[in-house]
């Protein structure tokens, strides 16, 4: 009757996900970033039918995604520019790049610009750290960056340049799993449930015949 | 300096570009092992796998063999692979995820084989999205190989393998926090009694949780065979163990190296490894293990990457990540980011963790830009006995989890080995590495 | 739809076998512990009370504070363990005070005060703040902390009820776990991670629970406050009694806390058998009417159709004149005693024995036409509270249990969903049971007894029943045994639209088919069952005795009884109606608002020649009365109550009535003196006295027994029916530190008042004969045992036009206590008619769109709203609420004649 806020094709996929697993709550992390990647940042409206379907109330809801620092439960630019600033990059200026991120981008950490176009973030550990400092934009590394190197980032961003290698923030994974379980848990059970009984058989057998060897 | 010219058992492949393609994968021997464990009996491979001590490498070095053989047996089982990889300078696991998922996904279902349990769930950290791309290619083109799903390989045996995303928590690398993250919750670590995974794990049932880099090994060890691993290395730490090597070396980065024969100096200062400390300058302290592990000083250097040595003198090789400090480092500056991280990761449950890392965090940053008091030093190490009573090591736990045990670690160690560094803060009123810009 | 997943990190205690106990030592004291225990709860029993604050031993245990960590002997030597979750184990040494322990109970104190502000000053919790008092029992003297401390917006409401201060929260997880857990209403939950963590709602979903209070009662620190408690009193000033709830028949025991002569607070005290320290917030808060303005303070006679004040003596006078010349002229079947359900037991008996001896009228009726017949309410064999709960079928004929008996609400929740019961829910409409029923049986208005026979029976499945909930009923009351023995039947009153008589006719092919199964009755009215077990009801006498059983024992204690079998509140409103009665006294009733059919209560009243009202407000049908007396309500008074389980409780007096208000049996009293009787009785005590010596149900529960020390959770009536339990709040000092897990005790004070501290004779063999030594030598009559005959009307056949009504109630209601309490008032829905998304497509309506609803009695107009869940062919009205300044919108359609009310819905 309302029209659902996530779109009729993420509702399908939120569907397919949903059926993966043994408990659809499970569901709630992977259901979170699909509604970002159609929104951008986990919009209420998209947390309620989240909830919905997975059969849990809105504010828990929100109580999961708000633990998580990938989850957005407030809007954020096209693009998060996240800089680790934990200790192997901050040994090799990580904290002397976020300064001149800062700068550059003329906003404070863990705010917007005011096209709304970048979001700056620090970071912990990103586990990049062989090519530290590093950075993420949306989830994709780029290493050693030099203030330079962050300027050209931004530049080639805003001029779409990296098109390919950044999607909007949200996206996360865009090779998708081809197909639902291909096996359910429950077929696994009981195929479990019966090799255990087949082998406690054959432990039982084996054991009845090495007796019978025993006394004759 | 001796680095050893043990087989890369893990890093093979990463030579090759496409090293993460199903078709590289099979062109170096991908699915041997599968295969050859398949022919073999669930108890066999597990025997195999046992007698390699495989210790795990997710930190805390617990035998695979003997995590596998406590799983208590029920119908309903999962295998839960932590692919969370974020203790800081941690960054072998990112590599084998992204490079090598195949070998990745056959050790899990090997694994699988092995333990009989009914689903396989690949936790990866949420920021790794190339990884996550990887790994769930490379189980579609398995499932198409044949490799998971029904009947795999015609052996009769069907396992299904599920890949998980997180969304940006350290404390979900936590075998428990990660449970309850897969299952849709925050990530608060459960209470041990009596959520032990291997009884009470994932949707209540027997659970094991096996680190990335431990299962990775596996197809080597089944196509190899036990002997050729255990001809590596020396007592328990046998085989090779990957190490993040970061900070101030020339080549940062990830080696695999053979352990017990090879020493921290070799990984540090060899030019086929780390390269030595960059500008000449001096080796002032250096963390093995991960930011957990009590730091060591140079005088330590010699000592083997085993992870039986590494726990007599003092300290942890934890996670594989090897941290270098020159003598250029604020002792002050590096124990507080390490603080930091802990106060930002923190899940929030216990009081001590929550709100002592704070505070900690807010008493070292005071120190480093000059508002310290010399009474400071004495309220560090006391807040910290709150969190690990009796600040020693391995750590003495008031938590529910170890990472509020953990956090004093680089504290006390910078304390125990800068005393005079702290001290110099306090009555300067300045660090005297010079103002330098923190968040 | 639930996700089933169990696992989650709370403690769960490891399962071992019953009884079996384990040696232990805590503080070198050699302990014995039941095995599997939580270390805490052993070391409490034994009298070392270790320091908690997430810790609730009626929640799962979490172990977030850390506050209760003690040592704990182990292979490793002994190290810091959290009391609250690992369990107690053979050979355990335990030490809680030593100086490590001591290191730790200060290190955890002072990190809570590193972000909880110091503004116990404005604090409703200071004074009672568990924080407060650990910190200065075990924490250190001052705080290192100099840094800034976090800061949050404060306080912000999350409901109507509830206000957060975020700031003050120690992220105990009591609440969440509460709402989550026992009201099964995650409706709140930790937001964000680390220090940031915090309690909070989702936007723009306030925490409307009916629960809600618990929360705050449960906060260990000022987090979460109550908004009508907020700033009204000091703890200190507060003084308290032991008491029972009587909003609803569930029976509550409370902690009723007053300043100045005004209620302030209730607490949910720890009641084992009954509440297990919960509240429901209409209990909870509604108490607050008792200070409303507009109560009665004096007594009010109409003149020149004009209500005015009177004294006492001109009311009284006025009454008895009036009473007595109508009795001389029509007789006395046509005097009316209509209510009771609000008065103690001992108010009730008086009354009973006015009417019936003193008056002699049996048309007395406690029922206001929504419940059902008395006879089969005391006769039907009976299970208490705790039985149901661990039935191995429970079935549910009710109305919705949270709307009508909260509490019982969630001792059903737990049982279905922490203990595994099967539920099976037979009910007209779905409701809140529905959620954790194993299977929920549609029946159409009025089927029920033909549903129960062909479930019995193994009949087909009827047409408007999912075949897969058929089977599922069907399966769990087979697996419940072939007799029936296991299944307890919570049987109420599912709609006012059908003739009770219905239900009680299920009830009776329930028992037919299953005659080991046994019966909770679920009426919902204060104290009804007390009030029908005194005899406040047509053709029964005190003790659950029929007028004829009792006549020959009743004529010799009271002098005389009623010649004949009188008329139900239905009957009386008729024979007011038609003339055929003459006079009505209403007792706490207020047939106007009360009764389902309105348009018969409104003739009835209009009808009769005299209407009395005793009353402590101006109820809608006491305004329309000749005489007002103004009577003392609840916390005015003492006494006992008597719950749905036949419980007898006490009720202890907190306030000093305002004006002058009299207590119910002392109008009685007055009355029957000046009509030419006498009740014979002074006071409460002696009511009570002479209560245990005639009513044959109550036989042996003396005063002693009442007021023995294991008799505070109350006596279930017959003693036989249960023996005496001791109860977990057995400990005769106050011994609760944390003051919140509900409180286990407070002086008890009130009526009886002490009389020597006997502990009650064991409940056997407390049958028929007099253990209270008074002397009489008649045999007691013997109480009614089921069967009883129950005359169900026929169904009419529904005809295509119309659709069947469905008539439930709502928590919060038009009545006079919610309206008296603002918190409350503001929650009330305004009444909608429901029905099934094609019933209103066929009307070309939506949600929201006016409906009107015509029945043969009358039309209104309401709001549509769909209900999936409902039949078709079937819409559903909720009674007492009202719409557009209608009030009682059902009862304005319900003809109280009709078996089942059929409408038709209409564009208006
Ligand atoms: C705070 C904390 C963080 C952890 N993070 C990780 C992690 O990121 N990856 C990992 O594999 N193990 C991590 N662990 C260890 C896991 O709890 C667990 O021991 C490990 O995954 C088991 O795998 P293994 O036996 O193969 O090493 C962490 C432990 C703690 C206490
Ligand atoms: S120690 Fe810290 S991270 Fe671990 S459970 Fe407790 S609060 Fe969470
Ligand atoms: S941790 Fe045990 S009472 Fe809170």
């Amino acid at each position: 009757m309302t029209q659902s806020h996530l779109a009729p094709e993420v509702m399908a996929r939120a569907r397919d996900i949903v059926a993966l697993y043994p408990h659809p709550r499970s569901a709630l992390i992977p259901l979170c970033h699909l509604a970002q990647e159609q929104d951008g940042w986990l919009r209420p409206e998209a947390m309620a039918e989240i909830a919905e379907l997975v059969g849990i109330t809105p504010a828990e809801v929100l109580g999961t995604a708000s633990f998580y620092d990938m989850l957005h439960t407030e809007e954020v630019g096209t693009y998060v520019v996240t800089l680790c600033t934990n200790i192997a990059c901050m040994l090799r200026g990580a904290y002397e790049l976020l300064h001149h991120a800062e700068e550059s981008l003329g906003i404070r950490t863990g705010s917007t610009t005011a096209d709304g176009v970048f979001t700056l973030e620090d970071a912990e550990c990103l586990a990049d750290c062989g090519r530290a400092p590093c950075l993420q934009v949306n989830h994709r590394f780029f290493g050693d960056v030099s203030p330079e190197g962050f300027d050209k980032i931004v530049d080639d961003l805003r001029a779409g340049r990296l098109a390919d290698e950044v999607p909007h923030h949200g996206t996360l994974v865009r090779t998708e799993r081809d197909g639902g379980l291909r096996v359910e848990a429950e077929t696994i059970t009981a195929e479990r449930r019966a090799t255990a009984a087949a082998m406690a058989e054959r432990a039982a057998t084996a054991a009845a015949a090495s007796e019978a060897k025993a006394n004759g | 300096m001796t680095v050893t010219d043990a087989p890369k058992i893990v890093t093979s492949r990463l030579g090759y570009d496409d090293s993460h393609t199903l078709e590289r994968y099979l062109a170096t021997g991908g699915y041997e092992g599968l295969r050859k464990a398949l022919s073999m009996t669930p108890e066999d491979v597990a025997k195999e796998v046992d007698a390699v001590s495989l210790l795990g490498r997710g930190g805390a070095g617990f035998p695979a063999g003997r995590k596998w053989s406590m799983l208590r047996k029920a119908p309903t089982s999962y295998l839960v692979v932590n692919g969370d990889e974020s203790e800081p300078a941690t960054f072998k696991d990112h590599l084998l995820i992204e490079r090598d998922p195949h070998q990745l996904v056959e050790g899990v279902v090997i694994a699988c084989y092995a333990l009989q349990v009914t689903t396989a769930f690949i936790y990866i950290r949420g920021e790794f999205a190339l990884g996550l791309e990887r790994v769930t290619a490379a189980v579609n083109d398995a499932y198409g190989h044949g490799a998971i799903g029904r009947d795999i390989f015609g052996s009769g045996f069907s396992i299904d393998i599920v890949v998980h995303p997180g969304a940006g928590a350290y404390i979900c690398g936590e075998e428990t926090a990660l449970l309850e993250s897969l299952e849709g919750k925050r990530g608060f670590p459960r209470i041990k009694p009596p959520y032990f995974p291997a009884a009470i794990g994932l949707y209540g049932e027997p659970t094991v949780v096996n680190n990335v880099e431990t299962l990775s090994n596996l197809p080597w060890v089944l196509s190899n065979g036990s002997a050729a691993f255990t001809a590596l290395g020396e007592g328990r730490s046998t085989g090779t163990r990957l190490f993040a090597l970061a900070g101030h070396v020339k080549n940062p980065g990830v080696y695999e190296v053979e352990m017990v024969k090879t020493t921290f100096r070799d990984l540090i200062y060899a030019p086929v490894l780390g390269g030595g400390i960059p500008g000449g300058r001096e080796l002032k302290a250096f963390i093995p293990g991960g930011a957990s592990a009590p730091w060591f000083g140079p005088d330590q250097v010699e000592l083997p990457l085993g992870q039986d040595e590494v726990g007599a003198a003092g300290s942890m090789l934890g996670s594989g990540s090897v941290v270098v400090m020159d003598d250029s480092t604020c002792v002050v500056r590096a124990a507080w980011r390490i603080t930091r991280f802990f106060w930002r990761e923190s899940c929030g449950q216990c009081t001590p963790c929550r709100e002592g890392s704070g505070w900690l965090e807010k008493i070292l940053r005071r120190i480093e830009d000059g508002e310290g008091r010399e009474s400071d030093l004495e309220l560090l190490m006391d807040i910290s006995d709150n969190l690990a009573p009796g600040v020693s090591w391995p750590p003495q736990q008031t938590t529910i989890c170890v990472l509020g045990s953990s956090i004093p670690s680089s504290i006390a160690s910078a304390i125990r080995m800068f005393r005079d560094e702290f001290l110099l803060h306090i009555k300067d009123g300045s660090c005297p590495q010079g103002p330098a810009p923190h968040g | 739809m639930a996700d089933p997943v169990i696992t989650s990190h709370h403690a769960i205690a490891p399962h071992t076998e019953e009884g079996a106990t384990v040696e232990m030592t805590i503080d070198g004291r050699a302990v014995v512990a039941g095995a599997g225990e939580f270390l805490i709860a052993a070391a409490e029993r034994a009298g070392v009370f270790i320091p908690r604050f997430c810790y609730h031993p009626r929640l799962r245990s979490v172990g977030m504070c850390r506050m209760c960590l003690v040592e704990v002997s182990g292979p490793r030597g002994a190290t810091l363990q959290p009391a609250c979750y690992v369990a107690v184990a053979e050979g355990m040494e335990v030490v809680t005070t030593s100086d490590k322990v001591k290191k730790a109970q200060d290190g955890v104190l002072e990190m809570l005060l590193v972000n909880h502000p110091l503004d116990c000053p404005v604090c409703d919790k200071g004074g009672e703040c568990p924080l407060q008092d650990q910190v200065l029992a075990y924490g250190p003297g001052e705080s290192r902390f100099l840094e800034e401390k976090r800061h949050w917006a404060k306080p912000t409401p999350i409901s109507e009820l509830v206000l957060l201060d975020r700031e003050r929260c120690i992220q105990c997880g009591r609440c969440v776990r509460f709402a989550n857990e026992v009201a099964g209403e995650a409706q709140i939950d930790f937001l964000g991670r680390g220090d940031m963590v915090e309690v909070n709602v989702f936007e723009g979903q306030a925490f409307s629970s009916y629960f809600s209070g618990n929360t705050v009662q449960i906060c260990p620190v000022g987090a979460l406050t109550a908004s009508p408690y907020r700033f009204t009193a000091r703890p200190w000033d507060l003084d308290q009694v032991e008491s029972t709830c009587t909003l609803c028949a569930f029976g509550c025991r409370a902690a009723v806390q007053s300043s100045a002569n005004r209620i302030t607070r209730l607490l949910g005290m720890d009641s084992d058998p009954v509440n297990q320290s919960w509240l429901c917030d209409k209990g909870r808060f509604a108490s607050e009417a008792v200070n409303a303005e507009n109560r009665l303070t004096e007594p009010l006679i109409r003149r020149n159709d004009i209500l005015e004040p009177a004294s006492w003596g001109e009311a009284l006078e006025l009454v008895a004149r009036r009473l007595g010349e109508l009795r001389t002229a029509k007789g006395a079947s046509a005097i009316a005693v209509m209510g009771g359900a609000r008065l103690s037991n001992e108010d009730a008996y008086a009354w009973a024995k006015l009417a019936k001896a003193v008056i002699g009228t049996d048309s007395v009726d406690a029922q206001m036409g929504d419940g059902l017949p008395a006879e089969v309410v005391v006769a039907l064999p009976r299970a208490t509270i705790d039985e149901a709960c661990k039935a191995r079928c429970l079935v549910v004929l009710a109305g919705d249990l949270r709307e009508e008996l909260p509490v019982l609400f969630l001792r059903v929740r737990s049982a279905a969903v922490d203990d595994a019961v099967p539920v099976v829910e037979l009910a007209p409409q779905s409701g809140s049971v529905t959620g954790f029923a194993t299977a929920s049986v549609a029946y159409g208005p009025g089927e029920a007894a033909e549903l129960v026979r062909a479930l019995a029976t193994g009949g087909a499945v009827p047409a408007t029943v999912e075949p897969a909930q058929w089977s599922a009923a069907a399966e769990a009351l087979h697996r419940a045994g072939t007799d029936g023995e296991g299944i307890v039947v919570i049987l109420g009153r599912p709609s006012v639209a059908e003739d009770g008589a219905l239900v009680a006719d299920a009830a009776a092919a329930m028992a037919a088919a299953w005659p080991a199964a046994r019966f909770l009755l679920a009426l919902r009215r204060g104290n009804v069952m007390g009030a029908i077990d005194m005899g406040l009801a047509p053709g029964l006498l005190p003790g659950r005795v029929s007028l004829d059983d009792g006549r020959s024992f009743f004529e010799e204690q009271w002098g005389s009884v009623p010649a004949g079998r009188g008329r139900d509140a239905a009957g009386i409103l008729e024979g007011l109606a038609d003339g055929t009665m003459a006079a009505v006294v209403m007792v706490g009733a207020d047939p106007l608002s009360d009764f389902p059919d309105g348009t018969l209560a409104g003739d009835g009243i209009a009808g009769a020649d005299f209407v009395v009202a005793v009353d402590g407000f101006l109820s809608r049908s006491a305004a329309r009365a000749d005489v007002v007396l103004p009577a003392s309500i609840v916390y005015e008074r003492s006494g006992t109550t008597t719950n749905i389980e036949g419980r007898v409780s006490r009720l202890s007096q907190k306030l000093v009535a305002p004006g002058q208000c009299w207590p119910d049996w002392m109008i009685a009293s007055e009355l029957a003196a000046r009509l030419g009787g006498d009740l014979g009785v002074e006071s409460m005590t002696e009511i009570w006295d002479e209560i245990e010596k005639v009513a044959t149900s109550h036989t042996g529960i003396t005063r002693a027994v009442l007021e023995s020390l294991s008799a505070r959770d109350g006596i279930i009536a017959p003693l036989a029916a249960s023996p005496v339990t001791l109860s977990r709040r057995l400990s005769p000092e106050p011994f609760d530190p944390m003051a919140t897990p509900g409180i286990e005790s407070v002086e008890a004070q009130g009526a009886p008042p002490r009389s020597g501290g006997a502990e009650p004779t064991s409940g056997e063999g407390a049958g028929h004969t007099a253990v209270s030594g008074h002397g009489h030598q008649a045999p007691r009559p013997r109480s009614l045992r089921w069967p009883q005959p129950v005359a169900a009307p026929p169904l009419p056949a529904p005809d295509s036009y119309s659709v069947r009504l469905v008539s439930g109630r709502r928590l919060y209601d038009d009545g006079v206590l919610v309206g008296a309490t603002d918190a409350l008032a503001a929650l009330v829905a305004p009444a909608t008619v429901r029905a099934h998304p094609h019933d209103l497509e066929k009307l070309g309506v939506g949600a929201g769109d006016p409906v009107r609803v015509r029945s043969a009695r009358g039309d209104i107009v309401l709001d549509a709203a769909i209900d999936e869940s409902l039949p078709r062919g079937v819409a559903s009205i909720d009674f007492n609420l009202s719409a557009d300044g209608a009030v009682g919108a059902a009862a304005l359609l319900i003809d109280s004649r009709e078996a089942v009310v059929d409408v038709r819905l209409e564009t208006p």
